[in-house]
């Protein structure tokens, strides 16, 4: 079986796998790391949202031997220690969460929205942005306002 | 998912040989072939990812004619300060499909390699009298959509970029299955110097052109030139989301709301 070598979270990796082995697979089983949620299995719920090379990716339709060299970071590499990241902290503020099986996804959905839309973000854009991950919970009312604040919050944090 | 060889070739030669072997298939986003092989609709032998190939990727000018390679991600295609301002309703066509971390990762040419009844770039394709351009040959966009997920492809071709003809006007709309995104029905049109096209996808068993449209909208590019217009809802599809009778009334508002985004 190929063997695939990558960066997950800041640390070189590397595993035995299938060719069709997901990232999402290869993240959760090989390298034990659950915080990555496998919710629909079907690229619509967002829960398996990481940050392929910077970009966010639903894992559960990346393969792992197509991530070989590229760099990964998934919501248990976010935190700075014990110091949680903008974004986490926002959705703990604001309880952006109910039963929390969507929360990694929607957190590293709305660090790739402030990529590609910026610090400075109205309701109705987060909305639009937020399309790719589901809440069963329906919980959106906090997510929007955790989004908001923690946008906000990341560019303070950068500067 | 049954297993199957992966190969990720850095160069463009070593991806026609891999081709070449039986039942091996192009990788490109994967947005639609991987979720089509975990429900095993799908089995190939191997798969050769095209994502190590860079001159596959890229948006540029090239005369009176944009050329998008085939592994551009909608969301570049909808980001692209270059085709914003030369052919914007294709950033209004790629930022509506699926949604974002779709777009990060979906392609052109895998799209239009797929040629689902609902995707939303065939009717680009066709509605711009674009030409794909593959490993082998350029296929006339007219002639590339043969069928409900056929293409003119042949096994072991793969596309290497499309070239869209530069439109006076063009414009784009969608009626979208709110869950999936995909167009229930969708329009480009376009004014051209060859005269003004009309292309619908979602409504058909693959994407077509609607004749009547177009010579209306040839005698006066306005949406007022539509009134009346009908389509016969015979040969549309039909589905839980939505009937061919609507479909076909479908057609002619999004076409008239295509014209109006066209400006």
């Amino acid at each position: 079986m190929p063997t695939v070598a990558m960066t997950v979270n800041g640390k070189a990796v590397a595993g035995t796998v299938e060719g069709r082995t997901l990232l999402v697979q290869f993240l959760r089983e090989h390298l034990k790391l659950t915080g990555t949620h496998v919710g629909c299995d079907t690229s619509q719920c967002g829960c398996c949202t990481v940050h392929l090379n910077g970009t966010g990716v639903k894992s559960c339709t990346v393969l792992a031997l197509a991530c070989a060299g590229a760099s990964v970071v998934t919501i248990e590499g976010l935190a700075d220690g014990d110091t949680l990241h903008p974004m986490q902290e926002a959705f703990r503020e604001h309880h952006g969460l109910q039963c929390g099986f969507c929360t990694p996804g929607m957190i590293m959905s709305a660090v790739d929205m402030v990529r590609r839309k910026g610090n400075d973000l109205d309701a109705q854009t987060i909305r639009k942005q937020l399309e790719g991950n589901i809440c069963r919970c329906t919980g959106y009312h906090n997510i929007v306002l955790a989004v908001q604040a923690g946008a906000a919050a990341m560019k303070t944090a950068k500067a | 998912m049954y297993d199957f060889d992966y190969h990720k070739p850095a160069h463009r030669a070593d991806a026609d040989t891999l081709l070449g072997r039986d039942n091996y298939k192009p990788l490109a986003g994967g947005m639609s072939l991987l979720p089509a092989l975990k429900l095993r609709l799908n089995r190939h032998d191997g798969l050769v990812d095209l994502g190590a190939l860079s001159d596959l990727q890229g948006i540029r000018r090239d005369g009176d004619a944009m050329v998008i390679g085939a592994m551009t991600t909608h969301a570049t295609v909808a980001a692209s300060d270059l085709l914003q301002q030369a052919l914007s309703a294709l950033c209004v066509l790629a930022e509506g499909i699926g949604d974002p971390l779709v777009r990060n990762r979906g392609t052109l040419g895998g799209s239009i390699a797929n040629a689902d009844p609902g995707a939303d770039y065939p009717a680009a394709v066709l509605g711009l009298g674009a030409t794909v351009i593959t490993n082998r040959r350029e296929i006339a966009g007219d002639a590339f959509f043969t069928g409900l997920f056929e293409t003119a492809l042949h096994s072991g071709e793969m596309i290497t970029a499309v070239r869209f003809p530069l439109p006076q006007k063009a414009g784009y709309a969608k009626y979208r299955q709110p869950a999936s995104r995909f167009a229930i029905t969708g329009v480009f049109v376009a004014q051209t110097v060859a005269g003004v096209r009309v292309a619908v996808t979602g409504a058909g068993p693959s994407v077509f052109r609607f004749a009547a449209a177009e010579a209306a909208l040839t005698r006066r590019f306005d949406a007022a030139a539509l009134e009346g217009l009908t389509l016969a809802p015979e040969g549309l599809n039909s589905d839980i989301h939505a009937g061919a009778d609507y479909r076909a009334h479908c057609v002619v508002e999004m076409t008239r709301r295509a014209v109006i985004a066209a400006g």
